[in-house]
């Protein structure tokens, strides 16, 4: 088991140094002009100069991957002062540390992700697992086509009605902010729980569609038609034998389904103004702030990693045979 | 799945189905054998959905290509300020909080599916010609994913061993990337490629740009696809049996791979062209795709987005005709799935 998580660990960091890689030459070498966007709109000739010596585009393009990396690692002098230990650089537009404006935002988007694979998880395999057990009937078909029409739905559009209704003409809630978690914990599950339910919607739809049909698939399997012939009850069987084999390819859909979740994220803090990390790429798309959106890029992508590494780990814990390949 | 029977003579055995020769009579027609492709077309037939989602998609695409005539119909266009416009200066749309006047976000005779809330642009023609924009240029981007993945899969899959390893590995690379991110990160430095980003972006680049960079970030799945798929048709009998007859390579790729991998690649295409348009969306949503006064379908949903509290009733038109649109996407996906694959069940 060690060895295996220490297999998946060494591979990230290779996807993420190669990551890391990409995005490097693509933003400093493109013909974007790195200095000059740096430089911002009235721009003088000696200050151009200037900031390209300060950013060490003079350098050579190894020289400055080298510092680009290293400064990852171990923190990085600029002329403007120091960046500690991550140092993702500084940001043109604020002026201010990009892994630091990360750090402010994330806890948001953590709590949109965590939070809304919380409630499609619970909500969205339970659902699939009644309609499996009540196959055929009235109760299987209301979960299948509501999760049929909802997963339709966009949360740029579900995310307006939902305010319309709870928040602009009946002031049931108030409009949807965060509060950090440690100062007011009823606060920032009150203040969430709209654009996290909203978010996991689209989720939860896909989800008990996919766990209804892992489940029949897994009632279909020859061991569980042994216990039911051996006398188990319906129930005992569904709940011990089948339950387990039908996570197998949730877990694996899961892991592959991080990455949108992100993606989910960004609509969402965008849908309901947000501040959180979407919203700090699209601020640093729309400015052309290249540190800032390198920094996210980076960022989102080692997130990604470590959580598809925990869903391995998770699913080499349902699965013993996966351990042993 | 196609029988390797069925390939060799793919074109002659149509012509038997379809001119069964004078001199037969009805009987030994009916027991005639049908290809798969008519195996399929017939099962489609029979699922109803199926049908009523294909027509309502088929419908989309041609409202979409002829929008200029139908917004022409209603007599409006998607550029004009029908609130700010003194030209329409007799015929006000908005009040004076800039929100349109009557029912359900100003619908009326002249604005089938009422105005913008402040500037007072048609939501008919803006739609019309935002669909357009989305499904046209999502067509175009899906088509070429679909062939990069092929390609690549078919390589990957038919050559295996080192080149499938490292196509693989590269694969596996594209797929790490965190794809909204992305998306929404590499569109500036994509557009940077083409045009000086002190200036002012023309709206084919930003078309262009958004084409490369959801074509980069999304053929991976298709690869995947094809090359187990053709992985496990390789050692199939009938390709063993190409090989040993002396076909080359690309015949065998041509004659005996391809035929057979339709059927996924079908109902992949069928899954992706929606997401396509989600993502064009998406991009237009976040502000990084088409800009203002482009009329794009993703567009006026950031616009929904921030006229929702004032004017909910501008969402209306363009969302619900979303939600039918993916919806029945969705259902004619799992159709196609089921026409060609009986096995498959739901």
């Amino acid at each position: 088991m060690l060895q295996f998580i220490i297999r998946r660990t060494v591979g990230a960091f290779v996807t993420l140094f190669l990551i890391g890689a990409a995005t490097f030459f693509l933003f400093v070498a493109a013909p974007s002009d790195y200095a000059s966007l740096a430089c911002g709109k009235d721009c003088s000739p000696q200050r151009l100069a200037d900031i390209r010596e300060a950013l060490g585009l003079n350098l050579p393009l190894a020289q400055q991957f080298w510092d680009f990396m290293s400064g990852i690692v171990t923190g990085r002098d600029f002329p403007t002062g120091h960046c500690s230990a991550p140092c993702l650089g500084v940001s043109f537009y604020s002026g201010d540390m990009v892994w630091s404006t990360i750090m402010d935002r994330f806890p948001l988007t953590l709590t949109l992700t965590a939070g809304g694979a919380i409630v499609f998880l619970v909500i969205g395999i339970g659902a699939g697992m009644i309609a499996a057990y009540r196959r055929g009937t009235l109760v299987d078909k209301v979960a299948t086509g509501a999760s049929m029409v909802l997963s339709s739905f966009q949360i740029y559009f579900l995310g307006p009605i939902v305010l319309t209704v709870l928040v602009y003409s009946t002031g049931w809630m108030e409009d949807p902010r965060y509060v950090p978690l440690t100062e007011d914990p009823v606060g920032w599950f009150v203040g969430m729980s709209i654009p996290v339910c909203v978010m996991a919607t689209i989720f939860t739809a896909q989800y008990t569609r996919m766990a209804r049909s892992s489940m029949i698939e897994q009632l279909a399997e020859d061991h569980v038609r042994t216990a039911r012939a051996k006398g188990m009850s319906r129930r005992y069987v569904f709940l011990r034998y089948a339950w387990r084999g039908s996570l197998i390819p949730i877990v694996t859909v899961l892991g592959i389904d991080v990455s949108s979740m992100l993606g989910g994220a960004v609509v969402t803090e965008l849908t309901f103004s947000l501040q959180g990390i979407g919203r700090l790429a699209v601020d640093g798309a729309v400015n052309k702030d290249l540190p800032l959106t390198m920094g996210v890029m980076l960022f989102g992508a080692f997130f990604i990693l470590v959580i598809n590494i925990l869903t391995d780990i998770t699913y080499a814990w349902i699965d013993p045979r996966i351990r042993l390949s | 799945m196609t029988s390797p029977i069925d390939i060799e003579g793919g074109g002659a055995s149509v012509v038997v189905d379809g001119a069964p020769g004078p001199e037969t009579k009805s009987e030994p027609v009916k027991l005639a054998g049908r290809s798969p492709g008519q195996l399929m077309w017939l099962r489609f037939k029979r699922d109803r959905t199926g049908v009523i989602c294909a027509v309502v998609v088929i419908g989309y695409f041609v409202v979409a290509l002829l929008a200029p005539l139908l917004v022409k119909l209603s007599g409006t266009d998607p550029y004009t300020l029908y609130g700010q416009d003194p030209t329409y200066a007799d015929k006000p749309v908005l009040d004076e909080f800039g929100l349109p006047l009557g029912y359900l976000g100003g619908v009326s005779g002249d604005h089938w599916f009422g105005v913008e809330p402040q500037y007072g642009r048609d939501l008919y023609a803006m739609l019309l010609y935002g669909m357009r924009t989305s499904l046209y240029m999502a067509l175009g981007i899906t088509v070429l994913i679909m062939v990069t993945g092929i390609l690549i899969g078919l390589i990957g899959g038919y050559f295996g061993g080192r080149t499938d390893y490292w196509i693989g590995r590269g694969t596996d690379f594209f797929l790490s990337f965190p794809q909204q991110l992305f998306f929404i990160a590499f569109m500036p430095v994509v557009t940077s490629f083409f045009v000086n980003p002190r200036e002012e972006t023309p709206t084919y680049f930003r078309a262009l740009a958004m084409l490369i960079v959801l074509w980069l970030l999304g053929w991976m799945g298709m690869a995947r696809l094809v090359r187990s798929t053709v992985l496990s048709l390789r050692e199939r009998e009938f390709v063993e049996a190409a090989k040993v007859s002396g076909a080359s390579p690309w015949r065998i790729v041509r004659k005996e791979i391809l035929p057979n991998v339709v059927t996924p690649i079908l109902v992949q295409f069928t899954y992706q062209l929606p997401s396509t348009i989600l993502s064009i969306a998406f991009l237009s949503f976040a502000g990084v795709g088409f800009v203002e006064p482009t009329p794009d379908w993703g567009r006026l949903f950031a616009a929904g987005a921030r006229y929702a509290e004032q004017d909910p009733a501008f969402m209306f038109f363009p969302g619900v005709a979303l939600v039918i649109f993916v919806l029945c996407f969705n259902l004619l996906g799992d159709s196609v799935r089921d026409a060609f694959d009986p096995k498959s069940g739901r």
